[in-house]
């Protein structure tokens, strides 16, 4: 396990003095970061980066633009960049959130990605503030080894810089990294670094210029299920008689270390702890409160292990799927379920109607690699848009259901790459007159009148030739 | 009542009650209807909308190929997922009717923009033509008696269990469509028999046609509408009418029936079908002679020309057949068709479909579970009928007979004698019921006799003039009445029960009382299927007794060695032969089938009795059948089948024993019982030290009910 953590060492040392050397030419270098504290979590497959940085302008010129650089392989698997920062003194403190958006730089070394901070007062010369970013790594975290046995637990790899990759000069930093257990195979030690219980130190380190990298590899074991949505279909469809009805089709797959060989009902019955410690046996689904008619089924029927569990404020759905899943295993299934339209679908002041209803997956701890949103909205309604908080792609369908004649118009989003904390609200405005409500109920009376008529006309009428 | 004359509608009274009577006609008729629909979704409303035990899933899936893919490549389907490595042509070895019927029903939804899933239309097709039965067997209550009897008919069948067994909501089998084609073309036949009309015979030939699209059972008609015509010839009953209506029937018919792929020339080259073709020639003899005798005066004359031409005729025609079978062109009677004759021929000479259980005789019981009063109201029914014989009422008579007979032989085919046996049932109700009402009525009407009677049936007004002279009558009449009503509650309460206790399960989930009286339900088999269908390569080849093969190929998607269409003999007698071999010899013909997955379904945790173990024999006999080296005495010991420790010992060690009990030993089943108790059978196991060396366990279901698993690759030479 040593030497190629050293290898790994040398060619940090290498891309680091490459950065090193670029960003000399760099024009961001007037502001530095004084004190930065990242705290990694990585007990679950998502993996949670707080950061803590103390921004100073050392320049002449006020800047209200903060930088944030990532690796590019770190950037392929970022699922969402926040930042907050503290308003107020003392206790009186409330977190506002800061617009953050990818950043472009020509001049970028080793193919960094960029994402701006949008300070919302201009950082004067000689100020400082804190800034409190948070983002997400999905499929960070590789199971080593990639096949495990039934009775295995499942180990993996993380890797990172124990320097904060930065495009500014940083003073002070250190990175605390939570593993889930105490079981932590090896670790990359960049010293001063220590491990305690289930927390690994790096640092603190003391002035590193901008593009400091060190990379650190940490091998632990992670029995927390890889549960990996590939593809998500939701779909929502408004009907103004006064119901949400919501189908999702889900292609969950555990991404973890895959299973090999034998699957032992008896073991993984009569010692569930030590048998399939990582197997997905069950999930949990956050649905919105007052939620009815759920179903639970797939290709071939319905899947009878489910409940469902409903307070005022939110419904539970515990779903199983019909086998526990082991690495490698996929699981298809769809759910639906029905909600009152009112708490949804709402008027705005120019007598448009939007739907407010949240954008991501409602199963908790889940990754989902690609996200299709589908809102259907009555026959008739007319000029849709939508209004989402994050860059989505988005085009018009068609879609036929009961007696529909011209079909109704289908707004469609997708997203790659989500993980629940995109489970934030999206709004789709469209205009609808209340006319067409009446549409099907007069086709279908109306078809029922016919034919009493025809029954009428063909007791009535003789129809024989013969006299 | 009401149709007695059309002279009195003009006035306004009459016309009154005949409007009225209309109403509750129609109003009762749309009732059963609905009635029939309803009562067949017990099993949605218990389980779910599913598709039901095992034919119903190949049907499903071709179905779902024919909406997806389209007529011309349903037709021309080969398909490779089954039968590996041999495949099947699907196209060509199917009834199409269902699956057309059931596509036509999603098109026709989908163009009156029902969105519809295709499987709620497979699962309640069945419902649907019950319904439709129902009104069929209204117009033939109609034709054959009166339209009170056919009122009748169409409530006793819209519930009767017999029938209700095979078209509950999910059992999306042939038969589901055919029963309704099959009692249509009756209906169409004795009405074009009645009319001697060429319409009427032409849209019995149509029915035939779709019966012939929908179900193997179209032979029933092709010999019975024959046997009937025989009869109708030897009483002497011979019109134009029936020559109109039976060669229109026969000739299009026939012609229609060829252009089903699966039929093809069998109309004329079977000896099947022969008698249709035989009484076909006969009846050309019979016209020939009726106008031999318009021709010639002399009855003499006429007398020895008979006897010549019937001589010649029936010597040609027995030539005519003796030459065809000798040379090959026409085929003798299929095992299948013997077995139906003779109910013992298939246990000793085709195991294979004495192995299936809806193959066996019927027995009493279940003669009484599926018909209950219609029982004894059969008999009834057929004295009514004799009484007032007629071309229509001599139809219904043969039918129910030999249909009966059938139901004796097999099971299954109590389904074809339930059309029958409502219908004279209903004939015996309603005869019976409008005898007594008729006896109550004269009673208070005294006055009103006179003047009615002229128009009610003679046998009305003999019961009403011998009512007066006695006066217990009325009363009599009442409690007989009260007796027939309350009978038919009971029947109507029985076919409830029945239907929602014994028909509404739908085979693939099981459900089960639970210790505190809740509901358990084992998903097992699905659990299996979508396992496969998920986690194992797509080209994967899964071996199972056939029983499964539909199951594995629909739900699963993979393909399968065998399946429910047991077309090669050989083919399932390998697989069984491997089933009851050693691990070693299982392994070379696993081997050489290519064969990646062996699933077997074990019902020792859970008490399911319907599993591979107890088909064991089955498998053994099938074999041994091909393969002489398997030997059923070798698994028994003393003529007694055992899997505790006393079993026979190529039993404790042949590949089924082996990968249903592998890791069983180890398992406590029940408390108080020690570990390895088989539920199913009540025995300890008698090997609980089972080592496997050529396979290794894939998955087994969470009630251990489907056990998969994975053939390894040969051992690397070294």
């Amino acid at each position: 396990m040593e030497a190629p953590i050293r290898a790994r060492e040398a060619l940090g040392f290498i891309l680091f003095s490459l950065l090193f050397s670029i960003c000399r030419s760099s024009s961001l270098n007037h502001l530095l970061i004084s004190n930065a504290e990242r705290r990694i979590d990585l007990s679950s497959h998502i993996v949670k980066v707080f950061l803590t940085l103390k921004v100073e302008n050392a320049g002449s010129t006020p800047t209200s633009e903060v930088l944030l650089s990532f690796p590019p392989t770190q950037a392929d698997h970022l699922a969402t960049v926040e930042a907050l920062v503290t308003k107020g003194k003392r206790k009186k403190t409330t977190l506002v959130r800061l617009d953050v958006k990818p950043t472009e730089l020509p001049d970028a070394p080793n193919d960094a990605k960029y994402f701006t901070i949008y300070l919302a007062n201009p950082l004067k010369s000689g100020e400082s503030t804190t800034i409190e970013v948070l983002y997400l790594l999905t499929h960070s975290q590789e199971p080593f080894p990639a096949e495990i046995a039934q009775s295995e637990s499942q180990l993996v790899y993380y890797r990172d810089s124990a320097l904060i990759l930065s495009p500014y000069h940083i003073k002070q930093q250190t990175t605390f990294i939570k593993t889930p257990s105490t079981k932590v195979e090896s670790f990359t030690r960049v010293e001063p670094s220590n491990r305690a219980g289930t927390e690994i130190k790096y640092g603190p380190y003391e002035d590193h210029p901008p593009y400091s990298f060190s990379p650190i590899l940490i091998h632990f074991e992670n029995n927390s299920p890889f549960a990996v949505v590939e593809e998500l279909v939701r779909e929502v469809e408004i009907s103004h008689w006064g119901n949400l009805q919501v189908t999702e089709q889900y292609t969950l797959v555990h991404a973890g270390a895959r299973h090999k060989g034998v699957f032992s009902r008896v073991d993984y019955q009569s010692r569930p702890t030590l048998n399939g410690a990582s197997s997905l046996r069950y999930l949990l689904a956050r649905l919105p409160p007052r939620v009815h008619s759920v179903y639970y089924r797939d290709e071939i029927g319905n899947i009878s292990s489910s409940h469902l569990r409903t307070d005022s404020r939110k419904s539970e759905l515990e779903i199983e799927p019909r086998y526990p899943l082991f690495g490698g295993w996929k699981a298809t299934f769809v759910i639906g379920y029905g909600l009152p339209l009112q708490d949804f679908l709402f008027e705005t002041s120019d007598d448009r109607r939007y739907l407010n209803f949240t954008f991501g997956c409602p199963l908790l701890e889940t990754v989902v690699d690609k996200l299709t949103v589908k809102v259907v909205l009555p026959e008739g309604s007319k000029d849709p848009s939508a209004v989402v908080p994050f860059p989505v792609e988005q085009h018009l369908e068609t879609k036929y259901s009961y007696l529909d004649v011209v079909g109704r118009t289908v707004v469609v989003m997708e997203k790659k790459n989500l993980v629940p904390a995109h489970n934030s609200h999206f709004q789709v405005y469209y205009t609808f007159k209340p006319i067409f409500m009446l549409a099907e109920p007069l086709m279908l009376s109306s078809a029922f009148f016919l034919f009493f008529v025809a029954c009428v006309a063909y007791l009535h009428i003789d129809l024989s030739i013969r006299k | 009542m009401s149709n007695s004359s059309t002279s009195d509608l003009l006035k306004p009274f009459k016309l009154k009650t005949k409007q009225q009577e209309l109403l509750i006609r129609v109003s009762i008729l749309c009732l059963v209807y609905i009635l029939a629909f309803i009562t067949r979704l017990f099993s949605v409303l218990r389980y779910e909308s599913m598709i039901h035990e095992f034919d119903p899933y190949f049907n499903y899936r071709t179905t779902l190929y024919l909406t997806q893919h389209g007529f011309y490549d349903f037709w021309n389907w080969f398909d490779y997922e089954s039968w590996y490595p041999l495949g099947r042509i699907v196209g060509g070895t199917l009834y199409p009717g269902l699956m057309v019927t059931a596509a036509l029903i999603y098109r026709l939804l989908h163009f009156l923009r029902f969105a519809v899933h295709i499987r709620e239309v497979c699962v309640l097709t069945a419902p649907f033509f019950a319904s439709n039965t129902t009104l069929v067997a209204y117009f033939f209550g109609k034709e054959i008696w009166d339209s009170g009897a056919g009122l009748v008919a169409a409530i006793l069948i819209a519930v009767c269990p017999g029938y209700i067994s095979r078209s509950v909501a999910g059992s999306y089998d042939n038969e589901g469509v055919a029963i309704f084609a099959l009692l249509f073309t009756f209906y169409l036949f004795v009405k074009a028999v009645n009319k001697g009309s060429l319409a009427w015979g032409l849209a019995s030939a149509f029915g035939y046609f779709y019966m012939v699209s929908a179900w193997g059972g179209y032979v029933f008609i092709i010999n019975l509408i024959p046997l009937y015509v025989l009869v109708l010839l030897i009483t002497g009953r011979y019109s134009m009418r029936l020559y109109v209506a039976y060669n229109c029937m026969y000739i299009l018919g026939m012609l229609l029936a060829m252009q089903i792929r699966f039929v093809g020339f069998q109309h004329v080259q079977s000896g099947e079908h022969m008698a249709a073709m035989g009484v076909f020639f006969l009846m050309q003899v019979f016209y020939f002679l009726d106008w031999v005798k318009h021709m010639l005066s002399d009855t003499k004359l006429f007398q020895e020309f008979l006897s010549i031409t019937v001589t010649c005729a029936v010597a040609a025609g027995g030539i005519a057949l003796g030459v065809g079978v000798a040379s090959g062109y026409i085929s003798p009677w299929t095992g299948r068709f013997y077995s139906l004759l003779d109910p013992t021929y298939a246990k000793d000479h085709i195991p294979i479909i004495a192995s299936v259980s809806e193959h066996q005789p019927t027995a009493w019981s279940s003669f009484m579970f599926d018909f209950h009063i219609l029982l004894f109201l059969f008999p009834a029914g057929l004295y009514f009928c004799f009484k007032r014989l007629s071309d229509a009422t001599i139809f219904i008579v043969m039918y129910g007979l030999t249909s009966m007979y059938f139901a004796g032989v097999m099971v299954r085919l109590i389904l074809v004698a339930t059309p029958a046996v409502c219908l004279i049932s209903a004939i015996a109700v309603s005869a019976t019921v409008k005898n007594l009402t008729v006896l109550l009525r004269s009673k208070n009407k005294v006055a009103q006799i006179g003047s009615t009677k002229g128009t009610s049936s003679a046998k009305a007004s003999s019961k009403a003039s011998l009512d007066q002279s006695q006066p217990f009558q009325k009363n009599g009449a009442m409690a007989l009445l009260f007796g027939a009503f309350y009978l038919l509650s009971r029947y109507a309460t029985h076919c409830t029960w029945v239907t929602s206790e014994a028909y509404s399960s739908p085979s693939i989930v099981l459900a089960a009382r639970g210790a505190h009286g809740n509901r358990v339900i084992f998903d097992d088999y699905r659990e299996a299927y979508f396992w496969l269908r998920q986690n194992t390569p797509p080209d994967a080849k899964v071996m199972s007794w056939w029983d499964y093969g539909y199951q594995i190929t629909a739900m699963g998607n993979r393909t399968v060695i065998v399946d429910n269409n047991t077309w090669n003999n050989t083919h399932i007698a390998t697989v069984g032969r491997a089933m009851s071999s050693y691990e070693d010899e299982a392994y070379e013909i696993i081997r050489s089938l290519d064969v990646d997955y062996v699933l077997v379904v074990f019902g020792g945790v859970t008490g399911y009795s319907s599993d591979d173990i107890n088909k064991f024999l089955w498998m053994v006999r099938i074999g041994g059948g091909v393969f002489p080296v398997i030997k059923e005495p070798d698994y028994l010991v003393n003529g007694e089948y055992r899997v505790d420790k006393g079993a026979a010992p190529k039993m404790l060690n042949c590949l089924m024993y082996k990968l249903s009990y592998y890791r069983f030993g180890e398992m406590m089943t029940e408390y108080g019982k020690p570990p390895g108790y088989d539920r199913a059978r009540g025995v300890e196991i008698g090997n609980k030290d089972i080592k496997l060396e050529h396979l290794e366990e894939a998955f087994t279901t969470s009630n251990w009910i489907v056990r998969i698993y994975k053939v390894k690759p040969p051992n690397n030479r070294w």
